[in-house]
């Protein structure tokens, strides 16, 4: 149970305290209701990119890590295609240096040169890094196109290309501050050694003050209902075939989300699980096999991906994942499987109490799907999911007119 | 009117507490030291056994027991012991390390009864099954190959085998080694190792007198194993400095990895070369940080550190950077280290890492099981809590002049072994 007080600021900001005294630690972390998806199609990448440049220095405070560090603290930040989170740990006595840097970086930044010029040049390797110098890096730039027609969730948050990462100007990057950074469409929440009317006080001191900006209204072209199969091949210099298939799969608020979340468990969770004993052990048709989702607030993939056996032809390889998937559209799950991927659920959101960050961070995402309270209730919502439900999932997932399959094999193959 | 551009007041970090804890003994003799701490009702044990018998021509039996341990016992098939453990919501790891192989279960407490039973029979019994062992060698020797192609892997291991040489610290693994991998070798280690005498147990969690009884009805009655072991022992001499380059025409990033060997945690100096270390890359405003990734955009990151093993300590740089800069990359290498050799730290700069290295230390202690980790750090250090005392006061005390002197004497860059894997 992760206790939380909430309160709205009047130019919108959206503040939640959760107070854990077994900490001499706090946690101020901020979540912008802006990701990858909200980009346009020609300039994919900034939001991601616009997260560093939020570390290059505000309209009053020249540098943003500096002073954090200076009272022992650390920060962070990730981009994902729905949303941008940042967070900074520090001992809780000093709590006000954080609300100080956040209001400031949300108030304006400074908008240097020389900072967009270097962080172009950072997420340029970050890119090669993570994407292009890495066996198999580049799966979800092909993948993700393949599988989406229309919806931005067709290019990943590090962009489409180097290219429109190297091409992005200030006009661009202060105008995606003025459309995205403003109380309104942020939710901070401040957790750990922290009484609620302290935090009450700061944030009207720091945050109060900030101009309330313009809602954002999200309107993203929807994807179509995919009618027919989608196939790719790609040749790399990768030692192993490896085979990615992916069908749609509810929106994160969608009340069918937990039942797709444990049927992908009980494909893959653990050592258990149907996907590892019949593909690995008892066929060994893959050295490494593994489904799951991808947690998209609109429409998102259930995916199934492995590395093959050396000698396994890709359509056995195929094949054999689609038995797995029939499997499950032709039956039920056994009461022991169900009861089984219920009871790591369980687990794994209690052992996340364990981490004041998590905590945070976690309250401020569900606050973004409607409600922090649903942090305490989404156990339930996993309970109540029934064998007939997952049969039902599968049977309205698992057909070839809405799969996208790559397969990524190595050039020797050719 | 707020005044935005003025930082709010702030306070030293002062009061840094750790949680000590509690020694049993089970009764078969293995100690239990217990953090018995926290709000929820789980629970992490750990069981942790020395590596034993070290054989340089057969570097992978630890490793392939450590992974192979809950594939299968004389009562329990591999499918029946994860049907279990997934079961009952808990999570069985095994983790290899250099000194020392850890099993590791992480279970909600309701549960304990259940799923300790399980564990007994994978340290007792086990054994190894020919069919288990050849899935293993198969997907290994192919995530090895995967591994092989990345640039960062390549330049980690061969870094590590030029310091280290044929041993558990530096061995060169190939995919042969897997090959050579058999049941009998597989056994004999296990019986070896996994035995009372070489075993210690570290609990976090909630823990109390009812749990214990239960972890000591199960796991504290007489062992199977008890073949004789001889615990892990090296020494060693850099066996490669200089450079080394592993050319890959195609790389669009280079891996860049250099050190030497150093000092370990008991020795006097270590705290102050922390410190050193955070200065120079061990933080996001770091030297290297600032100069490599925020200045020049060469890199998406930097870092530096010390490691503390038993029988060595080490330091190392290590990068990823883009091709056409990994000459300069590596030139403002050597000219940040050669600053801190003849320049004295600015009082704010030093002041800045002394906070950082303070908070941090404070942000380390947020749960249970970090004050486990704590423990262990110096318990298999052969030090007790007096390390952290002198750690905290060498991060508040220490001069300018010092570190100066430490960079001297430790940051040799002529002897470091310098590895680069890509393109230069």
């Amino acid at each position: 149970m992760v206790d939380f007080n909430r309160f709205t600021l009047a130019n919108g900001l959206r503040v939640l305290v959760h107070e854990d005294d077994t900490t001499p630690m706090a946690v101020l972390n901020i979540l912008y209701d802006v990701g990858a998806r909200d980009e346009e199609r020609d300039k994919t990448g900034f939001a991601h990119l616009f997260e560093h440049l939020m570390f290059g220095g505000s309209v009053n405070i020249p540098s943003y890590d500096e002073p954090l560090q200076r009272v022992g603290g650390e920060n962070n930040a990730f981009t994902s295609n729905d949303i941008t989170n940042y967070y900074i740990t520090l001992p809780a006595v000093n709590i006000e240096t954080a609300f100080w840097l956040e209001s400031d970086r949300m108030l304006s930044l400074a908008f240097s040169e020389k900072s967009l010029e270097t962080q172009r040049n950072v997420v340029c390797e970050e890119f090669k890094q993570r994407y292009l110098n890495q066996p198999y890096g580049d799966v979800w730039l092909k993948l993700r196109p393949l599988a989406y027609s229309t919806h931005p969730y067709r290019w990943a948050t590090i962009g489409q290309d180097l290219k429109q990462i190297e091409d992005a100007k200030m006009e661009d990057v202060k105008a995606f501050f003025q459309k995205h950074y403003n109380p309104k469409n942020a939710i901070m929440v401040v957790g750990g050694n922290v009484k609620t009317e302290d935090v009450r006080a700061l944030a009207e001191k720091w945050f109060a003050p900030i101009p309330a900006g313009e809602r954002y209204l999200r309107d993203l072209p929807q994807e179509p209902v995919q009618t027919a199969e989608r196939r790719e091949v790609v040749r790399a210099d990768v030692p192993l075939n490896a085979i990615y298939i992916a069908f749609k799969m509810p929106a994160r608020n969608d009340n069918a989300y937990q039942t797709y979340d444990l049927m992908s468990d009980v494909l893959s969770q653990g050592q258990s699980s149907r996907l590892y004993n019949s593909l690995l052990k008892d066929q060994q048709l893959f050295s490494d096999v593994h489904a799951y989702i991808t947690s998209s607030i609109d429409e998102g993939l259930f995916v199934i991906e492995g590395k093959l056996v050396e000698g396994v032809s890709i359509e056995t390889a195929e094949a054999a994942i689609w038995a797995e998937l029939n499997k499950l559209v032709e039956a039920e799950v056994t009461d022991v499987e169900i009861t089984k991927v219920k009871n790591k659920s369980e687990s794994i959101m209690v052992f996340a109490e364990m981490s004041l960050l998590d905590k945070a961070m976690n309250l401020a995402y569900y606050e973004l799907l409607g409600d922090a309270d649903g942090l305490n209730t989404e156990i339930n919502k996993y309970l109540a999911v029934t064998p007939a439900a997952i049969q039902q999932a599968a049977k309205a997932t698992f057909k070839k007119e809405q799969c996208s399959t790559l397969h990524y094999l190595t050039a020797q193959d050719a | 009117m707020l005044n935005r551009t003025l930082a709010p007041e702030s306070k030293l970090v002062d009061e840094i507490s750790f949680i000590e804890p509690l020694k049993q003994v089970l009764d078969n003799g293995i100690p239990v030291f217990t953090i018995n701490a926290g709000k929820q009702e789980l629970v992490r044990i750990e069981f942790i056994f020395e590596n034993v018998n070290w054989n340089a021509s057969k570097p992978l039996e630890a490793i392939a027991v450590s992974h192979l341990i809950n594939n299968g016992t004389s009562t329990l098939s591999a499918k029946e012991i994860a049907d279990k453990v997934d079961y009952y919501g808990a999570f069985l790891q095994t983790e290899y390390g250099a000194d020392q192989t850890c099993i590791k279960l992480y279970t909600l407490n309701k549960h304990l009864q259940s799923v300790l039973p399980i564990l007994r029979s994978i340290l007792n019994e086990s054994i190894f099954p020919e069919q288990e062992l050849a899935i293993f060698i198969q997907n290994q020797k192919q995530s090895l190959q995967v591994s092989l192609q990345k640039n960062d892997f390549l330049a980690r291991k061969s870094f590590a085998n030029a310091l280290f040489g044929e041993t558990p610290y530096g061995s060169n693994i190939q995919p042969s080694h897997y090959d050579d991998l058999k049941r009998e070798d597989l056994l004999n280690y296990f019986k070896a190792a996994y035995k009372p005498k070489n075993c210690t147990v570290f609990v976090a969690g909630k823990f109390e007198e009812a749990e214990f009884n239960i972890l000591n009805s199960i796991i504290g009655k007489d062992w199977d194993n008890d073949a004789p072991s001889i615990t892990n022992k090296f020494s060693f001499t850099s066996i490669h400095q200089g450079e080394i380059f592993v050319e890959k025409p195609d790389a669009i990033q280079s891996a860049i990895r250099m050190g030497a060997l150093a000092i370990t945690r008991n020795h006097p100096d270590f705290p102050g070369f922390q410190v050193l270390n955070c200065l120079l890359g061990g933080y996001f405003g770091s030297r290297l940080m600032a100069n490599i990734r925020e200045d020049k955009g060469y890199t998406y990151g930097i870092g530096s550190a010390v490691a503390s093993l038993k029988d060595a300590g080490y330091f190392f740089i290590a990068t990823e950077v883009g091709v056409d800069v990994c000459s300069n990359t590596l030139a403002e290498i050597e000219k940040e280290i050669s600053i801190l050799k003849t320049d004295l730290v600015q009082d704010g700069e030093l002041a800045l890492v002394r906070n950082y290295m303070l908070g941090s230390m404070l942000g380390s202690l947020e749960n249970a099981f970090s004050h486990a980790d704590k423990f262990k750090n110096v318990y298999f250090s052969g030090l007790d809590y007096s390390y952290y005392e002198n750690y905290i006061k060498t991060v508040k005390s220490i001069t300018a002049g010092n570190l100066k002197n430490l960079a001297n004497k430790y940051l040799n860059t002529d002897s470091f072994t310098k590895v680069v894997v890509g393109k230069k």
